[in-house]
């Protein structure tokens, strides 16, 4: 006979005020196989663990109801608490009395009611939960980390530190990211390379990284502490061992009209590249959209000048597997493309820019070696005009994101900063919706901007902006004094919105890591677990989980690199023990629950067993392993016999749920 | 709307664990208002989804029954949710042969950050169980308690 124990949860207010607890724990008090009830304010608190324990022991309780929030919230904590007293950690069953009923209804009658037949549904499912018990997973002691930006990087670094092996893949020749192209930082306007140079440098000499550049993951297999992931190295045409990086191949390349991505096509760069002068690993590579002998076989400078010997045009991609214990997502962002922003004619006119053009236009190392000059004609600009807001905050989200994209009102009065300072001679206007300084120094940054550079803030949107006669026509409203401005400018910056890199949503999908709307990776919990995804084993660093700024990223990156650490340094892992379980007495061997497992769990064996008349028969019968197993249930449908059942979650015990929810 | 105000329809609601028992969770949160008809059961994945418990709710009275899981391309465990789809369409198209109308089942994907989602939907389909009136065809009234 079960004696089932059943705790009600008040949650302060949060349940208590549209649910009559004492009317929930005294109606299922009535419920077959309950011997105790009771309700309390917070049964996650010590005094509410302790009641539950002692319960289990004054009333020797085989099952245990807390009817409370999501057992995504607390099914670990009760499972421990219950485990203490002595009972089976899995004879516990949660009621999401908090999430799926007190919080949506505002009728206490209706909700009391809701309430009570969820908790029924949890005890009769309890009544059938066997005591299980969890296996063990080994771990692989390495990490990966995808992207190389600087969040890749400190993570990276992070856990290099405390001594696991790490690999980082990056997309692009180089690591170093959207940092690299960046000219100085808010709010204390310190050198960007100057800051992250050494980082990379960093990265680089460690020997517990191995940087994998110009590389893209193609498939991850495996699990938390076991994953098996499948990197494609893309052919850079040239030996990565040999190549010295002295750059003689870049000079001599006579195809010279291939736009340089790192300038943001602001000038161009030779079909054999190498990205920028602190590149890491400072090698060379081909475009093979562009070189003249990888396309049409003619050609053949490259390979005459290096005296290394180091250009291979027969050079493959090459696939790379390795296993890994965690995966960090590290693939940061990117500005938005403005082709649905005509207005402000950046495709008419070279003299409109985006921010992050103008960081380049800005930079001592950028196409106009730090001279601020008109794209058009080259000449001094007068007059600057910044829009912000261009493409985020936008209404509906049809045209724009809907959400802020966070970094853009500092950078901009960074910007105006550093035009004021060199070109007294300027005048720079600023246009915005709410100025946003949330940060430490960030508001006296701003305040500095407005001050003491005399940059022109105005509250209010532009309309349209006009190619007219070299210069640009300005149309703006100024709504703090009610007026529309025309402005002619030199020219005109816009603060794009930024969004997650294009490569994240088919990485999610590879790593069966969930994503928001905005393709931004979700979180494990918005605010206890921020840098896990929900999927075990996935770590989340730096912009490809929300709009940030560079101390955030870093900040992310070091969290990230934290948990990871607390993965690698155990020998194994828990693993759930929900795994599937088949009755060989039934099974008949057919395999069709080999054909649907996702993680190829199950096998079969010839087993022997005893036929009539003291005969031994030898039959098929599947078998899974409970380490590689995740319960998904697939291969319980799937089985015709109806042999195999999923362990927490078996036919019998939903259909109990499912009587009670319809009773 | 000539439609019985009294009738109150029991819905059971399959959620998957990783995706939408979350949104549920997030309409939660957000304190997004859907019918309390609704009951959800939680499962690990949509293909954890066996025929016999649709079947076993309609018998037991129930008048309508949704299933929740990631969108196509997001299932935690990678394709659990085709399974559920293909499973689904065959199993419906059967229901509706036996009389159970297409609109008392539905399959929805509701990821983790669409608390709206799944409260909308919840209403959505409660008002369509409603305009269909209770379920006769299935339930097999020795199951009754009472």
């Amino acid at each position: 006979m079960q004696r089932i124990g059943v705790f009600v949860c008040w949650c302060g207010s949060n349940i208590a005020a549209t649910v009559d607890v004492e009317k929930v724990a005294q109606t299922l008090a009535q419920e077959p196989g309950v011997v105790y009830s009771t309700h309390y304010q917070y049964m996650c608190s010590q005094a509410g663990q302790e009641m539950i324990q002692n319960a289990i022991r004054e009333h020797r309780l085989t099952g245990v109801v807390i009817c409370s929030c999501s057992p995504r919230m607390h099914e670990a904590t009760f499972r421990k608490t219950v485990e203490k007293a002595g009972l089976n950690p899995y004879l516990l069953e949660i009621a999401n009395i908090r999430e799926h009923c007190s919080w949506i209804h505002k009728d206490k009658l209706t909700a009391t009611e809701k309430a009570v037949i969820l908790g029924r549904a949890a005890i009769a499912k309890v009544q059938l939960n066997a005591p299980l018990t969890a296996g063990q997973s080994p771990v692989t002691k390495r990490a990966l980390v995808i992207g190389g930006g600087i969040a890749g990087i400190q993570t990276a670094l992070d856990i290099a530190e405390a001594g696991f092996p790490v690999d980082i893949v990056e997309k692009k020749p180089t690591i170093g990211g959207k940092m690299a192209q960046i000219d100085k930082t808010f709010p204390t306007l310190d050198c960007a390379a100057c800051i992250l140079t050494p980082k990379m440098v960093d990265a680089s000499q460690n020997e517990n990284i191995d940087i994998i550049s110009y590389a893209q993951v193609e498939k991850v297999q495996g699990f938390v502490g076991s994953f098996s992931v499948t990197i494609r190295k893309k052919a850079r045409y040239v030996d990565e061992t040999k190549c010295t990086g002295c750059g003689l191949c870049t000079e001599k390349c006579p195809q010279k009209k291939v736009p340089n991505e790192f300038n943001l096509g602001l000038d161009n760069r030779r079909a054999i590249y190498i990205p920028f002068a602190q590149a890491v690993p400072k090698v060379a590579a081909i475009d093979p959209n562009y070189c003249t002998m990888l396309k049409s076989g003619k050609c053949g400078v490259c390979a005459k000048v290096c005296t290394a010997g180091a250009i291979d045009y027969k050079q493959q991609d090459q696939l790379i597997t390795r296993e890994y214990g965690a995966i960090v997502v590290a693939t940061g962002f990117e500005p938005i493309r403005l082709d649905k922003f005509d207005e402000f004619a950046y495709s008419q006119s070279p003299d409109v820019v985006t921010s992050l053009e103008f960081e380049r236009l800005m930079n001592a190392a950028g196409p106009t070696g730090g001279t601020l000059l008109r794209p058009s004609d080259g000449s001094h600009p007068h007059t600057l005009v910044f829009v912000q807001c261009v493409g985020s905050r936008c209404d509906g989200g049809e045209k724009g994101k809907s959400y802020c994209s966070k970094i853009c009102c500092m950078y901009t009065a960074k910007h105006a900063m550093l035009i004021r300072e060199k070109y007294p001679d300027t005048e720079v206007y600023v246009f915005y919706i709410d100025v946003r300084t949330p940060g430490k120094n960030f508001d006296e940054f701003y305040r500095r901007a407005v001050e003491e550079y005399g940059v022109h803030y105005i509250k209010g949107m532009v309309g349209k902006v006009t190619p007219q006669d070299g210069k640009l026509k300005v149309q703006a409203s100024d709504l703090l004094g009610g007026r529309q401005l025309r402005i002619d400018a030199d020219m005109v910056i816009l603060a794009a919105a930024i969004e997650p890199d294009k490569t994240a949503r088919p990485l999610a999908t590879m790593l069966t890591a969930s994503m928001d709307t905005n393709d931004f990776f979700t979180e494990a919990h918005p605010k206890l677990r921020p840098v896990e995804s929900p999927t075990a084993g996935i770590f989340l660093s730096g912009a490809c989980q929300g709009p940030k700024d560079i101390p955030e990223t870093v900040a992310q990156a070091s969290a990230a690199a934290a948990k990871v650490i607390g993965l690698l340094v155990k020998d194994s892992l828990t693993c759930s023990p929900c795994t599937a379980k088949p009755d060989e007495l039934m099974c008949n061997g057919c395999s069709s629950c080999e054909k649907v497992c996702p993680y190829g769990a199950i096998t079969y064996i010839d087993k022997p067993f005893r036929g009539p008349n003291r005969t031994t028969l030898i039959r098929r019968v599947a078998q899974v392993n409970p380490a590689v197993c995740q319960g998904c249930g697939a291969c319980t449908v799937a089985c015709p016999s109806g042999a195999m059942d999923l362990q927490g979650f078996s036919n019998q015990q939903i259909m109990a749920e499912v009587d009670a929810i319809c009773r | 709307m000539p439609v019985n105000e009294t009738f109150k329809p029991t819905i059971v609601a399959f959620c998957c664990n990783w995706c939408s028992y979350a949104g549920a969770d997030l309409s939660g949160t957000n304190r997004l208002q859907y019918p309390a008809n609704v009951k959800i059961i939680r499962i690990p994945c949509s293909c954890r989804l066996n025929p016999m418990f649709i079947l076993r709710a309609f018998q037991r009275g129930a008048d309508g029954v949704i299933l929740c899981g990631c969108h196509p391309g997001d299932c935690h465990y990678t394709t659990g949710n085709y399974y559920a789809r293909r499973r689904m369409t065959l199993l419906f198209s059967l229901l509706d042969y036996m009389g159970i109308e297409r609109g008392r089942t539905r399959v929805e994907w509701v990821s983790a950050a669409e608390g709206a989602k799944f409260a909308a939907t919840m209403n959505d389909f409660t008002e369509t169980i409603i305009k269909l009136g209770p379920n006769r065809r299935l339930e097999d009234l020795r199951c009754k308690t009472e």
